[in-house]
Order: structure tokens, then C-alpha cells, then sequence
């Protein structure tokens, strides 16, 4: 596994598009992540770089199956093990290596330091558990609380998410809520007790396209109050342009652009990014037949050589096959520095410049 | 809720008339009551017929079942045809069969469970692939022959244990007969529970336990377990009239004189009367059983609601 991963490392980490003054909160190094099944081995990560800051949002973009989940769930500590398990990298939080950490250490920072919120809300929650019940028990757990404080604490952050009736609805069971409710109380759960970083699995997917948008800003609106760093992952280029400060785009388990949100939008230096923002429709373009990237995300078990994208690229050349692009750092026509922009494409200039 | 209870306990009283008529026309049917009485001698005809007046053998099916069925409201499942009054009977083999599925039971649960619970958290390791034969041996293999083996080697060879049940049934002579009664339904608990626990520690909300940084015991009881176990408690409470009705073949081999007991000789005899008290009963039971699985079912589920 190693030879494609140290490389892409190796110029990533060093890149401009790592924050180089204060500490960010989370950085994320050449991770790399894999399964061992039945199979073979499915190379989820592949050495993925990135990085944090309190108050600060990241969006991970990618098709299905780039990654995105088993990436941040290796942050979390919670992969599914067997068969998942981390074979490489550094995850450092708050100056700490994770990865080096003891596993009860690791679920001390759960819930506490870091949360995650899920898609599915409906099926995240426990059924047979009150929502109160299992609000309250990172309270009890964590913290030692008293079950009635703890139900009081509950209370308190259905308020705070914005649940009406909270008092009486904190005895009932997720299946009596509705979904955009149900999720709110996914974000209180994460919220409880405040953690520094909040990872987001697609948290509006499972939503009505309404209630998307509130859900978003309530999620928004928490991580400017607490100064939280926010990791947004989705797969709907939509949601995360008013949100994200900077967005991370993965391919087969691998990043393969990361910019600032607005210069992506603007310029992508990616075939694989181009390809993603031309298949969303636009009002400006009403009438045209929509793009969509040909082909189907690589097996995981079979990454193709060289770029994993290149089956697909209308861009491909010969050395697409063999040599395996590193995350080059982006500039303008001229040389001169774009800040945080990286794109691992042999052709990024082309891409870019035209 | 209570709408609920009522609506059930209506809903028992043709599944009771129907059981207990088929079993009646089938006791009927499997020859003359009066012939047994005899054994192998061949009866007089005219005491034959006479008997057969007295108990009524003459009146057909239906009429016999209707007075039956009148004498049950009035607490009168009948006399044997040897005289005795079939509730005395039932009040000494009652009980004994009730402690026995007691201990029975009580093995089911904490062993079959107990197990389970250990498979299905090592799923793939030796200690599950040792469940899944040992439970894979004992479903296949008949109650009775695990029943003498047991005996034999618990009983007769090493001396560890009761090879036959004294009269009075004390608790300690019953656990190897209860174990042999459980076997199979500990058996099955065990498998069910591994599949459950396999299956629901793949479940979202484990994953979300996890995520919150609860202990891996906790994860475990409040999560993980306590949503694995219902289908479990489902089985449990069928199986728990199933366990009454197929002490038959464990009381046998021990010696025990409860109700598979007596529902034996019943059979042999051709004695309608105790045969239909006992089923009867045994039916009450398994429908009562059943009741309360549904009602637990919904204080387990609060997904499950009763209209
Ligand atoms: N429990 C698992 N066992 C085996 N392979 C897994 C497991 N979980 C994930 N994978 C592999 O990891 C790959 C990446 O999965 P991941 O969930 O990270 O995708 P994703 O980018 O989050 O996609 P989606 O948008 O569908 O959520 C999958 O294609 C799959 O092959
Ligand atoms: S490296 Fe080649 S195949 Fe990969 S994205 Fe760039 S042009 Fe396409
Ligand atoms: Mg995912």
C-alpha cells in the first residue's frame, strides 16, 4: 500500500495548503485506512491530509464510496473494527497523536471533545430509550450527574436546538419525532457538552428539502456561538457553499482538491471537481442537458494505477496511468500563491487556466 | 392498553373451544375407552355396555363434548374412568411439572442466553464456533437420547446426581431433568441471541453509543442488549408453554410424576376424561403465556403500539 500514499504524503503535508502559524485543532496526516474482508483488502483511505481550526469549517466532498465516513471515523475512533483498521498516519488533536493514545483515553475525548452527528437520525437514536434518556446520559456518564439534573440538562438543549414543548417531549421515544426534530436532537446530543469539534456526517441528507436548509443553520449558528471546528461531509455541493470556509474533495479514498469554498466554485483545478460542479443544475444554465461524470467510482478492492480518477477523466493522457499525481500546490497563471489551494492532477494548470 | 388485554382475552375463547374439541374427537377416535379399560381381556358385552351408558360413551360427540365443557365452568373437569376426580390429579401433577419447567427455564434463560451473548460478541472465534456446534449437536440430536445419556453418565456411572426423581420432587433431583428439558430450547436461545446481537451490533444507535464515548459495558447493557433481547423474550415466554407440554418425554425417562406423567397413562388407557383436563389446562397456559409475551412485547418496544 505504501508507495502511492507516502508520496501523496510527502507533498501534501509540506504543501502551503497546511495552516502554517498557530496550531489548528485537528490535522489529519496521511491517514490510511483499509479492510480486510472476504474479498481482499478495500483501500478506503489512502493517505488523507487535513486540517482544523476551532471556529473553522471543512467540507469533504466525494462521490459515494470515496471515503468520507471511514475518514472521519477514524478521527472518531469508532471504526468498525474488524475489519476496518487504521494502517498509517497521525491524527492529531489538540497537539495529541490520537492514534497513540490508550483506547480509554480515546473514549474520553468522545462526546467530550469531539462528536459526531450522523445521517440518519431515525436509526441512530436508540428506540427503546426516551430522547431525555439518552440526552441525558452524556451527562450521567461523562460527568457524573444525578439522573434528575441530567433530565434537566436535556430539557436545556432541546430548548436550545429549538424543540418546542421540550419539557413534555423529553419523555418521548425518537419514533414520536419528526425527522428534521429528530435530527435536532441528534445535534443536541453532539452539543451537549460542547465539544471543540463537531463532525457532521451528512447530517441534512436524510431531510425534507425545508427543513435541510434550517437544520443547516441551527448547525451553523451552535458553531459560531461555541467556536467549534466543524467537519461537514456531504456529497451535495448545495449545502456547503454558504457554510464551509474551505472544502476537502475525495476520490477513492484520497484528496484530491482542497480550496477555499468560493475559489472552487469559481475555478476548480480538478477534472474531478469540474465534473462534480457541472452535474449540479443551475438557474443560470436552465434548459441544458445536465453533466454527469461518466463511468462509476473505482472498486476499492482495485484502484486503478496511476490517477485513480483517469478511467473517467475526459482529460486523461498517458502518464495518468502510471504515475500517481501528487497533491500539487495551486497557483495563478503567473506563479504567484493561492492560499490553501492544492489539486492532485498531473494537468492542474490546464484544469485551472484553461 | 386495556382495550388491548380485553380484546385478547375474547379473542382466547374460540382458539380454547377449538383446541380442546380436537383433542376431545381425537381421543374419540383413537378406539373405545371401555375396550382399554379392560387390557387384553376381552369384556363382557353386557357390563361393556353398561359402562358405556354410565359415562355417557353413547351420546354422540358433540352432546359429550357440550357436557364436558359445562363441567369446566363449574370447576369439574370429571371423573377418570378409574373414579378419581381429574383435579386431584391435576393438583398433584401440577405442581411438580411447574417446578420442573421452573428449573428448566431458569437454565434456558441465564445458560442460553448467557451464551449467546458470548458468541455473538466473538463472532468468528473459537468461542463461537464452539457454541454454534455444541447448540448444532444438541437441536439435532432427540430430547430422549440426551435424556438416557445424561442419565446414565450423571446418574448411574459418576453418581453426581439423581438418576430418577424421588417422590416429592425435590428441587436438587430436578436439575438434571431440567436441564435435559431445557436442552433444546437453550439450544435454540443461544442461536437466537447470537444472530440478534450480531445483527444489532452493526445498528446505527450502537455506533452512536459508541460515538458518545460511553463505556464498552454500557454500550453493551443499555444499547446493545437491551434492544437484542426482545425477539429473545418473545421466544422465552412461547416457549415456556411449549416447555410444560414437553416434559412428557423428560418426566419418562426420570420418573417424574407430573403431568407428562399422568397425560401418559391417559393416553394408554384411553382415559378421555384425564386426557382432556390436562390438555385443557395445558392449553390455558400456553394461551395465558403467550398474553404475556404480546404485553411485554409492548413495555420492551415502545415502538409497538396496541390499538
Ligand atoms: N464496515 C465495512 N466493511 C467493509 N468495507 C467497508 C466498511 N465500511 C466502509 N467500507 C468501505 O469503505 C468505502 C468507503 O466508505 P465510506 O462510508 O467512507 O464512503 P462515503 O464516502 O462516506 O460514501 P457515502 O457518500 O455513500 O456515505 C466503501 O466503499 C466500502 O468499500
Ligand atoms: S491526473 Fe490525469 S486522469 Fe487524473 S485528474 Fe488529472 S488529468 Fe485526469
Ligand atoms: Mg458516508
Amino acid at each position: 500500500m505504501g508507495i502511492h500514499a507516502t508520496e501523496v504524503t510527502a507533498d501534501a503535508g509540506r504543501g502551503r495548503t497546511a495552516d502554517s502559524e498557530d496550531a489548528p485543532l485537528l490535522q489529519v496526516k496521511n491517514l490510511q485506512v483499509e479492510f480486510r474482508t472476504r474479498d481482499g483488502v478495500a483501500k478506503a483511505v489512502n493517505g488523507v491530509n487535513y486540517s482544523v481550526r476551532a471556529g473553522e469549517t471543512l467540507a469533504i466532498l466525494g462521490e459515494s464510496g470515496s471515503g468520507k465516513s471511514v475518514s472521519s471515523q477514524a478521527v472518531m475512533g469508532i471504526l468498525d473494527s474488524p475489519p476496518g483498521f487504521v494502517t498509517g498516519g497521525e491524527i492529531v488533536f489538540k497537539g495529541e497523536d490520537l492514534l497513540k493514545l490508550s483506547s480509554e483515553k480515546r473514549r474520553k475525548i468522545r462526546g467530550t471533545q469531539m462528536a459526531m452527528i450522523f445521517q440518519d437520525a431515525l436509526s441512530s437514536l436508540n428506540p427503546v430509550h426516551t430522547v431525555g434518556t439518552q440526552l441525558g446520559e452524556m451527562f450521567r456518564v461523562h460527568r457524573g450527574t444525578s439522573k434528575s439534573e441530567a433530565k434537566k440538562k436535556a430539557v436545556e438543549l432541546m430548548e436550545r436546538v429549538g424543540i418546542p414543548a421540550a419539557k413534555e417531549r423529553v419523555n418521548q421515544y425518537p419514533h414520536q419525532f419528526s425527522g428534521g426534530m429528530r435530527q435536532r436532537i441528534m445535534i443536541a446530543m453532539a452539543l451537549a457538552l460542547e465539544p471543540d469539534l463537531i463532525i457532521a456526517d451528512e447530517p441534512t441528507t436524510a431531510l425534507d428539502v425545508t427543513v435541510q436548509a434550517q437544520v443547516m443553520e441551527l448547525l451553523a449558528d451552535l458553531q459560531a456561538e461555541y467556536n467549534m471546528g466543524l467537519i461537514l461531509i456531504t456529497h451535495d455541493l448545495g449545502v456547503v457553499a454558504d457554510v464551509a470556509d474551505k472544502i476537502a474533495v475525495m476520490y477513492a479514498g484520497r484528496i484530491v482538491e482542497t480550496a477555499p469554498v468560493h475559489e472552487l466554485y469559481k475555478r476548480p483545478a480538478h477534472p474531478y471537481t469540474r465534473g462534480l460542479l457541472d452535474s449540479i443544475p443551475r438557474l443560470d444554465q436552465k434548459g441544458q442537458e445536465l453533466y454527469a461524470i461518466k463511468g462509476l467510482p473505482p472498486n476499492l478492492l482495485r484502484i486503478p494505477s496511476g490517477c485513480a480518477f483517469n478511467p473517467r477523466c475526459p482529460m486523461a493522457q498517458e502518464i495518468c496511468r502510471t504515475e500517481i499525481p501528487p497533491l500539487h500546490a495551486v497557483t495563478e497563471a503567473d506563479g504567484a500563491p493561492i492560499q490553501g489551494r492544492g489539486s492532485a492532477c498531473h494537468f492542474w494548470k490546464e484544469t485551472i487556466h484553461g | 392498553m386495556g382495550r388491548y388485554v380485553i380484546r385478547r382475552l375474547l379473542q382466547m375463547i374460540p382458539v380454547f373451544i377449538g383446541t380442546t374439541f380436537i383433542i376431545f374427537a381425537m381421543v374419540h377416535a383413537l378406539g373405545d375407552p371401555v375396550a382399554a379399560l379392560f387390557g387384553d381381556k376381552a369384556p363382557d358385552p353386557a357390563v361393556a355396555a353398561q359402562l358405556r351408558q354410565q359415562l355417557g360413551l353413547n351420546d354422540p360427540l358433540i352432546v359429550q363434548y357440550g357436557n364436558y365443557m359445562k363441567g369446566i365452568f363449574t370447576g369439574d373437569l370429571g371423573t377418570t374412568f378409574s373414579g378419581q376426580p381429574v383435579t386431584e390429579l391435576l393438583k398433584t401433577a401440577y405442581p411438580t411439572t411447574l417446578k420442573l419447567t421452573v428449573v428448566a427455564f431458569t437454565f434456558e434463560v441465564i445458560i442460553g442466553i448467557g451464551l449467546g451473548v458470548i458468541s455473538g460478541m466473538r463472532r468468528g472465534r473459537l468461542a463461537d464456533t464452539g457454541v454454534m456446534v455444541m447448540t448444532l449437536i444438541v437441536i439435532s440430536i432427540p430430547t430422549f437420547v440426551i435424556g438416557y445419556v445424561l442419565q446414565y453418565l450423571f446418574g448411574v456411572k459418576w453418581g453426581l446426581a439423581d438418576a430418577t426423581v424421588p417422590e416429592g420432587a425435590p428441587i436438587q433431583s430436578l436439575l438434571l431433568p431440567g436441564f435435559v428439558l431445557a436442552s433444546v430450547s437453550l439450544a435454540y436461545v443461544a442461536r437466537l441471541t447470537r444472530t440478534t446481537i450480531a445483527e444489532n451490533s452493526k445498528a446505527d444507535y450502537v455506533r452512536t453509543a459508541v460515538a458518545k464515548g460511553l463505556p464498552r459495558r454500557r454500550v453493551i447493557t443499555h444499547h446493545l442488549l437491551r434492544n437484542s433481547l426482545i425477539p429473545v423474550i418473545t421466544f422465552l415466554g412461547t416457549d415456556l408453554g411449549a416447555l410444560m407440554g414437553g416434559a412428557l418425554v423428560t418426566e419418562r425417562i426420570f420418573n417424574i410424576h407430573g403431568v407428562g406423567y399422568y397425560l401418559y397413562q391417559g393416553i394408554l388407557r384411553q382415559n378421555t376424561p384425564t386426557v382432556v383436563g390436562f390438555v385443557t389446562v395445558l392449553v390455558i397456559v400456553f394461551l395465558l403465556a403467550n398474553l404475556l409475551v404480546d404485553l411485554l412485547y409492548a413495555v420492551l418496544d415502545p415502538r409497538i403500539r396496541y390499538a
